[in-house]
């Protein structure tokens, strides 16, 4: 199952390149490839066992066994919903590309092996196989923006990269300090191994070097994508150039990967160190938040906008971490849990604003917010689509954005109070600048420069649809995912002594 | 004790492709179909490849031979030498057949003169004294200064082949006043020991034999044949001529040099250093560290500002040698009388063969390109990817794999070497080595940028002739495969490994 939750976009990827010459053709291809991952990841989350408890789907094959690696594929609780995160953006990912023409068949490519590189993140249980895929998406990112976006994107590409392999070359190396901390096989006591499933059962508090290198080697590795202030500055340059699809890939699932990270391997191996820097991290947590928010107020490009936010939303992800490493409280898995939410609901909001963002830049060509201006009536459908990835994004109750962010400020309140309020002004704030961007653009008077663009077209439509459907659905009825979520949190909570 | 007909059988591998080189030189007075020359040159590589499959089978069954008076030894090791150098001559004879054309009425010359510097590269691996050592050499450069000097009409090759001619002679001489100092101090010239024999180097190390100037000669004489050997491996700070020795000399030659040349440059330095100054590895493992760090980033950062692009390759091939010297200051494992024990150098074999595979397709893409442009700057590569679609997507993915991103055997190879240097207590080794990867990001992107990105001056197709294209394809798909499946190359390296360490 897993495994073919991988293959199945990698093949769309050398169907969508075999037939590269016919552009409809590949299209549907691609479209097919996406509609039949999505149904594999909403299998996945249907068919996982939320009592069961520890991995489901579990596929173990000796790799390279001279040194235990394993192609060992897997899903708990904090995974699964990810897993279907993926299946949902990469859908909307295939949609919004609808109109590409340059190279059609090699920009599916890329983006489907991008979607597989992706799910390998979240589902690899074996850390060097996390690695590979970690690095593995590196490659279709640096062709899609380089070749396929807007501006600098020449720049914005090599950034991203570079970003990125400095921020896993500490991971690797914290892989091995990890690894090389048991004895060689044969040797007697715990056997060296880069299970991560066996080392979440292991005291890794004495290790080859101190532990809290280690921690930090994977921190700063999850604190580029993530990103956290100040190692976010390619983020802005590479959503801005990027085109939309991977914008709406990189906000909704790449940047998620470096929550997972975090609160898989930071916060499921390390819980003494997580508590030790957890002060620290609600520090920056609350930057990232209001820093973000203040950059966004300034921007007065759209797409730079919604980038900017992403960094302010991803702070509740790290408050919410910060809130669990607190320690103690009852409350600590709440915000873990709260957490884990903001990685799906941020994923499908910030999806749909890029979406939405990307319409309106094909349509007007330019994402000036001041050239804008009541473009509500022009187009009615686009502007519903904003309205609701605004609102949700603002954290209006009954959408997603609601239920994740309460969830965080529930956690964090009871141990650090002043932080979380300083942090709850960050959704007021964002109640400020998404109105006001939606002042700017959807309503107002009227542009007759924008007189005679169309709507969103039935493809459009359908790729904001697929996003808008979960954030309803989450916010209605959070448990559908925080009950998944929770079965997973468990045994980190645990482990962190909640 | 005379040469026996036993010792020559285990000299087969290295007599049979000399006689290749002459075969290939006497036929061609014969024929007047000068591309039948290379045929007869690849379909000759099996007789080495024959006798080295030969040779295999007899020491596993049999173990390590020593021959000609403990002068040559037949190992795991170095059949492994013999089996990958074999193999990067046949693909460079396949990538290399249009490029020679331009060297007629002297292909055959030329294609002579890369099998009998092969003979050699083969030989030293399997050298057992230090004399065989230096001749062995010997054998290997010469016939690459006749070689770096074929396009006679540019005044760039006769410019490499003088450069490499007396960069070459110094540091043989260096070598030689290394093994000097270690025949001083130790008595002896033999890395294994034979029945009715003076000792070998390691066994008067051991025995803790004060000779003249007692251990700080032997660590003068290591030193000094570091140097003498980093001048082969392009090592910081002797890595000065790599660069205008490959931007002068014919590509199939730098592609020789780069690849064949410095595998069997390392073989004989882990030989060396891990079978005769073993003992005394506390003392060298050190200096390699060192030297690796150096090698690494001055190999990386200064090919950043290259704009020719086999300048570039030479640079990228100084930090790769950078990588490797990781593996061979990998020496002490954290848990010794373990699998850790190998880590080392089997790590430096498994790069090595991954590093033939990436840097050939690399050279082969280049060599195909630039063949038909003339042009050997990076702007010359610009639109290639319109031009010479699968070129260009070879070339890409040689870079990648060269960067260390998976799912090629780059990566693999990288991953092996750190993982060697955190087992040996290195990890802050690891650390700069994965650093560095990230400055080799940028310029290896740069030309897979060049190539996809930018528009090309005039859109004439570039296609590759089907040898070439044999040779690309063999060896992406080696990138490819062995980075997916590496435990086949592993345990080949590892069983060499073992070879080495006895």
């Amino acid at each position: 199952m897993l495994t073919g939750i991988i293959l199945v976009p990698l093949a769309g990827a050398a169907l969508a390149v075999g037939l590269r010459r016919d552009a409809r053709l590949t299209r549907w291809v691609a479209l097919g490839a996406a509609l039949a991952e999505l149904v594999l990841a909403l299998a996945v989350f249907v068919l996982f066992d939320t009592t069961a408890g520890g991995y489901d789907f579990e596929v173990r094959v000796a790799w390279v066994s001279a040194f235990g690696i394993e192609y060992h594929l897997g899903v708990d609780g904090l995974s699964v919903p990810l897993v279907l995160l993926n299946g949902i953006l990469g859908l909307a990912a295939v949609l919004v590309s609808w109109r590409v023409n340059e190279r059609v068949g090699e920009y599916f490519m890329w983006l489907l092996i991008l979607e597989a590189a992706v799910m390998g993140v979240f589902v690899s249980l074996d850390l060097i196989l996390f690695f590979v895929f970690w690095e593995l998406e590196l490659i279709p990112m640096f062709f899609l923006i380089s070749r396929w976006g807007t501006g600098r994107r020449d720049y914005s590409a090599m950034k991203f990269v570079l970003f990125t392999l400095a921020g896993s070359a500490f991971m690797l190396a914290a892989i091995l300090a990890l690894y090389f901390s048991f004895p060689a096989p044969g040797a007697g006591g715990l056997e060296r191994t880069f299970d991560m499933t066996v080392l979440a059962e292991r005291d890794l508090t004495s290790l080859l070097v101190p532990s809290s290198l280690v921690f930090a080697g994977f921190l700063i590795a999850f604190a580029v994508k993530l990103p956290i202030f100040p190692l976010h500055t390619w983020l802005p340059d590479a959503h801005t150039d990027a085109p939309t699809a991977v914008s709406v890939m990189l906000a909704g699932v790449l940047l998620k990967m470096g929550g997972y990270g975090l609160l898989r391997i930071n916060a499921g191996l390390f819980p003494e160190d997580l508590r030790a820097v957890a002060p620290a991290l609600v520090v920056f947590a609350v930057i990232n938040v209001l820093y973000g928010a203040f950059i966004v107020m300034r921007q007065t490009d759209l797409k730079r906008m919604v980038a900017y936010s992403s960094v302010s939303h991803m702070g509740f992800v790290v408050l919410g971490l910060a809130s669990a490493g607190a320690g103690a409280s009852q409350l600590n898995g709440v915000g873990l849990n709260g957490a884990a939410l903001q990685l799906f609901t941020h994923g499908t909001i910030t999806g749909l604003l890029f979406v939405v963002v990307g319409l309106v830049y094909d349509r007007t060509h330019t994402r000036h917010i001041p050239d804008m201006g009541g473009m509500a009536k022009q187009m009615p459908l686009i502007a519903v689509g904003f309205m609701i990835a605004g609102l949700a994004s603002l954290g209006l109750p009954t959408t997603s954005g609601f239920a994740a962010e309460l969830l965080v400020f529930l956690g964090t309140f009871p141990v650090y109070g002043p932080m979380t309020v300083l942090a709850a002004l960050g959704v007021v704030l964002a109640a400020g600048y998404i109105l006001w961007a939606a002042q700017r653009t959807m309503f107002g008077p009227r542009v007759e420069r924008w007189d005679g663009l169309t709507d969103a077209t039935a493809v459009d439509v359908g790729a904001m649809v697929v996003l808008v459907v979960p954030i309803f659905v989450v916010g209605l009825y959070p448990r559908v995912l925080t009950d998944v979520f929770e079965a997973g949190l468990i045994p980190i909570v645990q482990g962190l002594g909640g | 004790m005379g040469i026996e007909v036993r010792d020559l059988f285990l000299l087969s591998p290295q007599l049979g492709m000399a006689a290749v080189a002459v075969a290939v030189v006497l036929l061609d007075l014969l024929v007047k179909r000068k591309p039948l020359i290379v045929v007869v040159a690849l379909l000759g590589l099996l007789i080495p490849l024959v006798a080295s499959v030969t040779l295999w089978d007899v020491v596993n069954r049999q173990g390590a031979e020593v021959a000609f008076n403990g002068s040559l030894v037949v190992d795991e090791f170095a059949l492994f030498f013999d089996f990958l150098i074999v193999g990067v001559l046949a693909l460079l004879l396949l990538a290399g057949t249009e490029y020679v054309e331009r060297f007629s009425p002297h292909q055959s010359e030329f294609v002579g003169l890369v099998l009998l510097s092969g003979a050699g590269l083969m030989l030293l691996p399997a050298a057992a004294d230090l004399i065989t050592i230096y001749v062995a050499l010997e054998l290997a450069s010469l016939p690459v200064v006749a070689l770096a000097a074929f396009l006679k009409a540019q005044n760039s090759s006769t410019e490499a082949a003088v450069k490499y001619l007396l960069l070459s002679a110094v540091s043989s001489a260096v070598l030689l006043y290394g093994f000097a100092f270690i025949y001083g101090a130790t008595g002896t010239v033999r890395l294994f020991p034979g029945e009715g024999m003076e000792p070998s180097i390691a066994q008067a190390l051991r025995a803790g034999g004060d000779g003249p100037f007692g251990g700080a000669a032997v660590m003068a004489g290591a030193v000094l044949a570091t140097a003498g050997f980093g001048f082969k491996l392009s090592m910081v700070p002797f890595q000065m001529w790599t660069p205008d020795v490959y931007e002068g000399a014919p590509t199939p030659v730098v592609a020789f040099l780069a690849v064949a040349s410095k595998a069997a440059a390392f073989a004989v330095v882990m030989r060396l250093f891990y079978t005769a100054l073993g003992p005394a590895s506390a003392d060298w493992s050190l200096m390699f560290a060192g030297l690796a760090v150096a090698t690494m980033t001055v190999g990386n950062v200064v090919a950043i500002a290259q704009s020719n692009v086999k300048r570039l390759l030479g640079y990228s091939t100084i930090a790769q040698a950078g990588y490797m010297l990781i593996g061979v200051a990998s020496v002490a494992a954290r848990t010794p009388g373990t699998t850790d024990d190998a880590l080392g150098v089997s790590s430096v074999v498994f790069y090595l063969g991954g590093y033939a595979a990436m840097n050939l397709a690399a050279f082969f893409a280049v060599i195909a390109i630039t063949n038909r442009t003339g042009d050997d700057t990076i702007d010359g590569l610009a639109g290639m990817s319109k031009r010479a679609p699968l070129l260009a997507g070879v070339l890409a993915f040689a870079v990648l794999s060269l960067i260390g991103l998976p799912p090629t055997v780059g990566f693999m190879g990288k991953l092996f070497l750190f993982n060697a240097a955190v087992s040996a207590d290195l990890w802050w080794l690891a650390v700069i080595g994965v650093l560095n990867s990230v400055v080799s990001a940028y310029y290896y992107l740069n030309i897979v940028r060049t190539m996809f990105l930018r528009p090309a001056e005039d859109d004439t197709r570039i296609g590759a002739p089907i040898p070439a294209q044999v040779a690309l394809a063999v060896t992406s798909a080696g990138v490819l495969v062995l980075g997916l499946w590496p435990g086949g190359l592993w345990a080949f390296a590892q069983t060499a490994a073992g070879g080495l360490l006895g």
